[in-house]
């Protein structure tokens, strides 16, 4: 089967702060793009799996996430809570080119 | 990248008119190693015409760097000699650029006008140095660093002498500020990003980098933007965004290169950011070949010679008609090239996860090694000060090898594999007498035992005793393991670490900070051996105090280290949405401000609560709306009221004697004065105060992390209150006549805890730590220690007392209240 992609132009990585974050709204969720310390940039639904806080504020350290509201540790490469906490984020595939980012909302397509 | 040698060839018959005529366009690194494996092929004659636009033969162009320092000359670092060319009858064209390209007729076409003919064309023009669209950026006096020509520039302006402006941190920059401070020029680097050679390195080697380039004499900027070049008729110095302004007789422009695709481009053929091959390195134009940095392959386009030279050796036997597998991009590594700096960097350094990455840092040394594992494999390293392993890395990686046999002992290389792992405590009682715990004091464990032995039971007793520990820290965790083994059962590790990134206590990483003067987050992590390459979120926050607290006014606040609420300068809740909460100053309100508050209330349906704190909450908040509720709190002269923040929080207070009928003292004036006098500072935890009018205490001064209760022979001074958590009731510390007094005796209480507090430790933990008694004596006692803590306090304030909702309602960090990007539902689709 052939998958779709559908590649979508959010913005410069220089527009997201070195170990931080910023969102990008759809009309159906947010999306929180994060740039790690060594300009590795990852995109996911910004909706904590433990009570919906949102990733984009937490504090980015290494390829991880500290939510803000109750300070679980979320992998940012594939969305998962570390440790003896469980749940899953929602990750979006990206690519940088040219400086932009592009992020992958195919993966969104079969549950719409 | 060691020296291109110099390989004599055997002659070569000349071919005759009918031969294959090959013509390659650019004489570079690129072009004269594709001649080099297409001779030794040996294969189909060819008649080879050759274009180079710059008017000299085919050179070691990485070697330009000790060309500029001086230490090679040209002659070194000519890689084909006239001798060279005439013995494979190549036509060199040296200083003849092709301007053109025509594909239907097969030929090309020089400035000068020449036409020559060919049968397969390869066009290896490499790349151009990017120069930055600023004003100035073609005035006399500012260079690029990619050819001969450029160093010759150069030559000439150290000879005149002055101060020299490298724009960009990147190798080629850090090489170029090296050999102009060699040269005898004032050397400064610009350079965007935080740190130098972001590319290849990590904060922490880039911190080293940065001392070592700086201990050349070369003033570096990071986090520097260029906003013009100054100058009329040449240049003069060059202006930063932030307003500073260099002086420069030269500026040297290295942030980058572009694929010099022109030619290929406007002859049609399918180019991006470079000239698009294929894995044979064939254009658009089944007859048009391309090499080099001109390329782009798979979408990626390249700035080191390692893959330039397999695409060279692809292309020729593709060229002698060999079929060849195809060029696969590999890992590559990075060196600098300056002499007396170690550096060496391969493959994915990006992933700081302390769980796959083994860091080794010997602050003493000024080492730094990190491995970075995937699915125990190594996936790239970084080494700074000793690379020694390089290579071995390097060759890990390329093997793909498991490693978790070998994990324990990878860091330290490849001399100490094979040993059995032990555990730490046994590994460290196995060692000799001889083996140095210390390197900066160099103590042995021989006499670190002895002192246990003698009677020692803590490693604060030990560090006195024998100096071990007592400089850099980084072996306080082995000195905690010889206790340990030494005293064995009766030993109690009493020491709480700070985290998992370091041995050290609270206590311990405050004290360096100050000693060794570290002033930023990799600076510490570095000197004090953190093992972790960037910290966690619970150190983070708390170096980021550290730091403030140290150095004010110096120390630039990093924002990315702060929990969300001090970052935003708004309380979070649970969904999303913040609270604001402005002062209320000693609990008193205007009907003015109590206007603003109820129509912001209205516009942005917020809920209005009362605190705990005397003062009112704005709750539900959305995020991008809070500059624009802040903006309106702002014109009824409300400030932040820091809700948010490990800083100062309330001053209750009571009505006081003007109205009360018991009142001794103006409580609430007094309140108000001591909230002016401490707002906006950072403190280890949150900070709360009251003031009573009478010991009646109806502000509840007595659960206060400091409390006055006024009296008729002045102010009583309480600590150590609290009610949260814990409750508990202050204790007295002393008692003060006049107003003055109680404001200088409490600001002196408060920088004390600020200057001694564990983060996030509350005023009582501290003072139950540092003693009642001690903190009556500094603060009633020694009347110049109180002078001082009060001088310090203020100076801290001078950088502290901003208001952050008016620095961001007029715009500052606007990117933490806006998306990245909204989608709408028929925003397009890239096309892909
Ligand atoms: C708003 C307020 C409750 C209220 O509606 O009245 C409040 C709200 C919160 N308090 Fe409080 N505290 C409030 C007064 C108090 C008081 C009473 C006081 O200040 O007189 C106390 C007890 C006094 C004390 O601190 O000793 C208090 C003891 C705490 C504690 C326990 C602290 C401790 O060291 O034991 C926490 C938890 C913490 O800080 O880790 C806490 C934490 C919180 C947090 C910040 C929880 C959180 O992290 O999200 C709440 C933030 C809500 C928000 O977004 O605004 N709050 N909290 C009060 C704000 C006062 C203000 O104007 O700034
Ligand atoms: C100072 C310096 C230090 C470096 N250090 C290192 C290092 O340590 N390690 C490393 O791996 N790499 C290093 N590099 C990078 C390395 O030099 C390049 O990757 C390599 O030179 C690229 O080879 P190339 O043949 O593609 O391009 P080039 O070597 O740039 O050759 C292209 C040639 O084509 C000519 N040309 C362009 N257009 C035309 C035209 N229309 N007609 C005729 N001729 C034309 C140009 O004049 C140029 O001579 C360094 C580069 C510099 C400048
Ligand atoms: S007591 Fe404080 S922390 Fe607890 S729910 Fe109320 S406001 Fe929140
Ligand atoms: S919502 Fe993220 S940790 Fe609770």
């Amino acid at each position: 089967m052939e998958e779709k992609t559908y590649w979508f132009d959010v913005g410069r990585v220089s527009a997201v702060p070195l170990r931080g974050a910023r969102t990008v709204r759809t009309p159906s969720r947010e999306i929180a793009v994060f740039r790690t310390a060594s300009n590795d940039i990852f995109a996911l639904e910004n909706k904590c799996p433990h009570k919906g806080g949102p990733l984009s504020e937490g504090i980015v350290h290494g390829r991880k996430v500290a939510c803000p509201l109750h300070n679980w540790i979320i992998n940012l490469e594939d969305g998962e809570a570390t440790g003896a906490d469980h749940g899953c984020a929602k990750k979006f595939p990206v690519k940088i080119e040219r400086g932009h980012i592009y992020i992958d909302m195919g993966v969104l397509a079969p549950a719409e | 990248m060691g020296q291109i040698e110099k390989f004599p060839q055997p002659h070569r018959p000349a071919p005759d008119a009918a031969a294959h005529k090959l013509v390659v366009i650019g004489n570079g690194m690129a072009a004269g190693r594709l001649l080099e494996e297409f001779f030794a092929r040996n294969t189909t004659p060819a008649r080879v015409t050759l274009f180079g636009a710059e008017p000299r033969v085919n050179y070691n162009r990485i070697m330009l760097s000790p060309v500029l320092s001086g230490e090679k000359s040209f002659n070194d670092i000519v890689i084909h000699d006239d001798a060279w060319y005439a013995a494979h009858s190549v036509d060199l064209r040296r200083g003849e650029a092709v301007v053109a390209i025509d594909r239907a007729a097969k030929y090309v076409e020089t400035a000068g006008g020449d036409r020559v003919s060919y049968d397969k064309l390869v066009i290896a023009t490499g790349s151009m140095p990017f120069i930055i669209p600023v004003p100035g950026a073609n005035l006399p006096g500012v260079v690029s660093f990619r050819d001969l020509d450029d160093v010759e520039k150069m030559h000439a302006a150290c000879d005149a002498g002055g101060h020299a402006v490298v724009i960009g941190g990147g190798l080629l920059g850090l090489e170029a500020a090296a050999g102009l401070a060699v040269k005898g020029m004032k050397v400064s680097v610009v350079h965007l990003m935080p740190h130098l050679m972001e590319r290849q390195l990590d904060p922490s080697a880039g911190y080293l980098l940065k001392n070592a380039i700086a201990a050349r004499g070369i003033d570096v900027f990071t986090e520097a933007n260029t906003d013009a070049i100054l100058g009329d008729d040449r240049v003069t110095g060059v202006k930063l965004k932030d307003g500073r302004v260099l002086p420069a007789d030269l500026v040297v422009m290295a942030v980058g290169i572009r694929p010099n695709a022109t030619l290929a481009k406007a002859a049609g053929l399918d180019t991006n950011r470079g000239v698009i091959v294929d894995d044979l390195m064939r254009t658009s134009d089944a007859d048009i070949y391309a090499v080099g940095e001109c390329v782009e392959h798979r979408g990626q386009t390249y700035g080191l010679v390692a893959p330039l030279y397999d695409m060279a050796k692809t292309l020729a036997a593709e060229l002698a008609g060999e079929k060849p597998a195809g060029f696969v991009p590999a890992a590559t590594s990075t060196k600098l090239k300056v002499t007396g700096i170690d550096l060496f960097s391969v493959g994915d350094f990006s992933d700081d996860d302390e769980n796959n990455e083994v860091v080794l840092r010997d602050p003493s040394r000024g080492v730094y090694k990190r491995v970075i594992l995937r699915d125990e494999k190594v996936v790239g390293a970084v080494l700074y000060g000793d690379t020694a392993d390089g290579a071995w890395y390097f060759d890990l990686l390329k093997k793909g090898e498991d490693v978790s046999a070998i994990r324990d002992m990878l860091i330290f290389g490849q001399a100490y594999q094979g040993g059995s792992p032990m555990d730490p405590t046994a590994a460290v009682a196995a060692l000799p007498d001889d083996a140095e715990i210390c390197g900066c004091n160099g103590v042995n464990k021989g006499a670190i035992v002895k002192a246990i032995q003698s009677g020692l039971t803590t490693l604060d007793e030990v560090r006195a005793n024998t100096k071990a520990s007592a400089s850099c820290g980084q072996c306080a965790g082995k000195v905690d393991l010889l206790l340990a083994a030494t005293l064995g059962d009766t030993f109690q590790a009493a020491r709480k670490h700070m985290c998992k990134c370091t041995d050290l206590t609270h206590e311990e990483v405050r004290g360096f900070i100050r000693e060794k003067q570290l002033k930023s987050l990799p600076a510490v992590m570095q000197e004090l051996g953190w093992k972790s390459s960037g910290g966690c979120p619970s150190c983070q926050p708390a170096l980021n105090y550290y730091l403030i607290a140290t150095w004010p006014g110096e120390y630039r606040d990093d924002y990315q280290a702060r929990f969300i609420n001090e970052r935003v300068h708004a309380n979070i809740q649970k969904d999303g949405t913040y609270s604001v909460v402005p002062r209320m100053w000693g609990g008193v309100t205007t009907p003015d401000e109590l206007r603003v508050i109820a129509d912001l209330a209205d516009r942005y349906k917020l809920m209005v609560k009362v605190t705990g704190g005397q003062r009112i909450d704005l709750l539900g908040v959305k995020k991008a709306d809070l500059p624009a509720v802040w903006a309106q709190l702002l014109n009824a002269g409300m400030v932040s009221g820091f809700a948010y923040a490990k800083g100062l929080r309330t001053v209750k207070t009571c009505v006081g004697k003007d109205w009360c009928r018991f009142g001794t003292q103006d409580s609430t004036g007094l309140g108000i004065k001591l909230e002016k006098l401490m707002c906006g500072s950072w403190t280890p935890a949150k900070v709360k105060l009251a003031v009573s009018g009478c010991p009646r205490n109806c502000a509840e001064a007595t659960i206060k992390d400091i409390g006055v209760i006024c009296v008729d022979s002045g102010y009583d001074i309480h600590v150590s209150g609290a009610a949260g958590l814990h409750v508990r009731a202050t204790d007295l510390l002393g008692h003060v006549e006049t107003e003055e007094e109680a404001l200088e005796v409490c600001a002196a209480i408060l920088q004390a805890y600020r200057e001694q507090s564990a983060y996030l430790e509350r005023v009582y933990k501290w003072v139950d730590k540092f003693g009642l008694e001690n903190l009556r004596k500094l603060i009633f006692e020694d009347h110049d220690a109180r002078k001082g803590l009060y001088e310090r306090f203020m100076i801290s304030q001078r950088a502290a007392r901003k208001d952050p909702w008016a620095e961001r309602a007029a715009g500052k960090d606007m990117h933490e209240f806006m998306p990245l990007a909204v989608l709408g539902p028929k925003s397009p689709v890239a096309a892909e």
